[in-house]
């Protein structure tokens, strides 16, 4: 284990995170999963530190996540949500600021459908910021927590580091902002990634912007690929015509069983969850012991978060 | 004593590491009442887990049985998470058995502060309670800035504020006790 240097008071994204950068917070959090493991699940290390959950669109299991990561380091956690807070009385996002200041949290966690929510608020607000989602663009501690699992399979996989990877990334990468922050970082990381899917389910320009391969077809994005990554498809963005159907969706992109078998022999399979069986994923695959990684996924979550939260609180997180 | 380099003093070379080692356990083995109680060695990343180790075979065989050791992490107990320059290495805690009602031989490299200690301590009683808990380091340093001594030092020696005492490895699997003067 190495000694890698965190020197960053906010995390807004896997964009500009170095390598050394991405293996401080994945070592914490290799460490902290033991601390989930035991009778006694919690360390002292946040006493007297305050975390605000500022969530603008609900999102149960990643608030979740994070709530129980600020406890189990003994930080004191509240949750602030937009259908219960004055946002939705009109006040503006500076007058939260001010609010949100006035408290003097030493963290604040935020998922905002803008992601210039997010960099307004790390000029101004003295706690550190941790994105936890902002419209499609990023989602770092989502990624960060997938680079984790994948690591941990790697000896599986028979690879010696994320070098010689193919990590594939199935599905509606447009409006997933997981998929951008994933690809990101594997892309830092020195691994190979696709983005398969239709095409008006791919990000514009998605080579030159993610360093990825594009593939519009399953199986030809799937051979050889050591990670399969399905994407829910996000019905709930989709205003317009994007699929023709969910059944049509699931006959040409549907991970099953037997597309799996072009890829390689031991591929692991993930999903950033919620998963809509018989969508992009079939029951057979994602209930598959053998492959399927996405309940470690989980509580690598919860892992990773307590590791971005010490991270950055040790660099000077409040005052 | 040899001068290693011009600020870099020899304290204990790897056959005398191993001789106080040695005698740490004799020590201990008279020090445990009653013999038989069910002993645990844990040592504190990262040096006290070298010193565990060694301790603990030495002591199995003078007790003829195979002793327990677990290895404590204190990076998330300790009380400078601000101050640590620039990241601590975290490794990771390994404490699989039982150490309610054990007799807990707590072992690390130095002994300076005692702050160390005290979160280890902290650490430990998150695992169980255990019946009594006693501390075995190599080398005492002095300079405490809590009320923990040590119940077994092998080594003590005075050192200023200035200075640095590290177990080292020199070569594979040989470790030294170094002192280094600090610059600025």
């Amino acid at each position: 284990m190495g000694t890698h240097l965190w020197n960053r008071k906010h995390l807004l994204g896997m964009a500009d995170l170095s390598r050394e950068e991405i293996h401080a917070i994945l070592d914490a959090a290799a460490s902290l999963r033991e601390v989930n493991r035991r009778d006694i699940k919690k360390v002292p290390t946040l006493r007297g530190k305050t975390v605000i959950n500022l969530f603008y669109e609900n999102s149960t299991r990643t608030r979740t996540s994070f709530e129980l990561a600020g406890k189990r380091m003994s930080a004191d956690v509240i949750n602030m949500s937009v259908a219960s807070s004055s946002v939705k009385k009109g006040e503006t996002l500076y007058d939260t600021l001010a609010t949100l200041q006035a408290m003097n949290p030493d963290l604040v966690v935020i998922r905002h459908p803008e992601s210039g929510a997010q960099e307004f608020l790390a000029r101004h607000l003295d706690a550190s910021l941790v994105n936890a989602g902002d419209g499609r663009h990023e989602h770092p501690t989502q990624a960060l927590l997938d680079l984790l699992t994948i690591h941990d399979n790697l000896p599986l996989l028979e690879q010696a580091d994320f070098s010689g990877l193919i990590v594939a990334v199935c599905g509606d990468s447009l409006h997933s902002r997981v998929a951008r922050s994933v690809a990101l970082g594997l892309r830092t990381l020195g691994a190979e990634v696709r983005f398969v899917g239709p095409p008006g389910l791919l990000p514009p320009r998605a080579e030159e912007a993610f360093g990825v391969r594009v593939f519009h077809h399953l199986e030809q994005g799937l051979e050889g690929a050591h990670v399969v990554m399905a994407l829910r498809l996000q019905l709930e963005r989709m205003s317009v015509g994007f699929i023709p159907s969910v059944r049509e969706y699931f006959a040409f992109w549907g991970l099953t069983k037997a597309r799996l078998a072009v890829a390689a022999p031991n591929a692991i399979v993930m999903h950033p969850g919620p998963i809509n069986r018989g969508v992009e994923i079939a029951s057979e695959v994602a209930d598959d012991g053998e492959r399927s990684v996405i309940l470690d996924q989980v509580a690598n979550g919860l892992a990773v978060r307590m590791a971005v939260m010490y991270r950055l609180c040790g660099v000077g997180g409040g005052r | 004593m040899s001068v290693t380099n011009a600020r870099e003093e020899m304290l204990l070379p790897a056959e005398e590491t191993l001789t106080v080692i040695r005698q740490l356990a004799e020590r201990i083995r008279e020090g445990i009442d009653p013999p038989e109680k069910r002993v645990v060695v844990v040592g504190i990343r990262r040096g006290g887990a070298v010193v565990a180790r060694l301790l603990r075979d030495t002591l199995s065989s003078l007790l003829g049985r195979e002793l327990p050791i677990g290895f404590l992490d204190i990076t998330f107990y300790r009380d400078d998470l601000r101050t640590i320059a620039p990241n601590p290495v975290v490794g990771a805690t390994d404490l699989t058995m039982q150490i309610d009602n054990r007799c807990i031989i707590l072992v690390d490299d130095v002994l300076f502060t005692g702050r160390t200690i005290r979160a280890a301590l902290n650490a430990l009683f998150d695992y169980g309670r255990p019946d009594s808990v006693r501390l075995a380091v190599l080398v005492d340093r002095g300079g405490r800035q809590l009320p923990i001594q040590p119940d077994f030092a092998g080594r003590v020696v005075k050192a200023g504020n200035r200075e640095s005492i590290k177990l080292v490895e020199r070569e594979r699997g040989e470790w030294v006790v170094v002192r280094r003067r600090l610059t600025e």
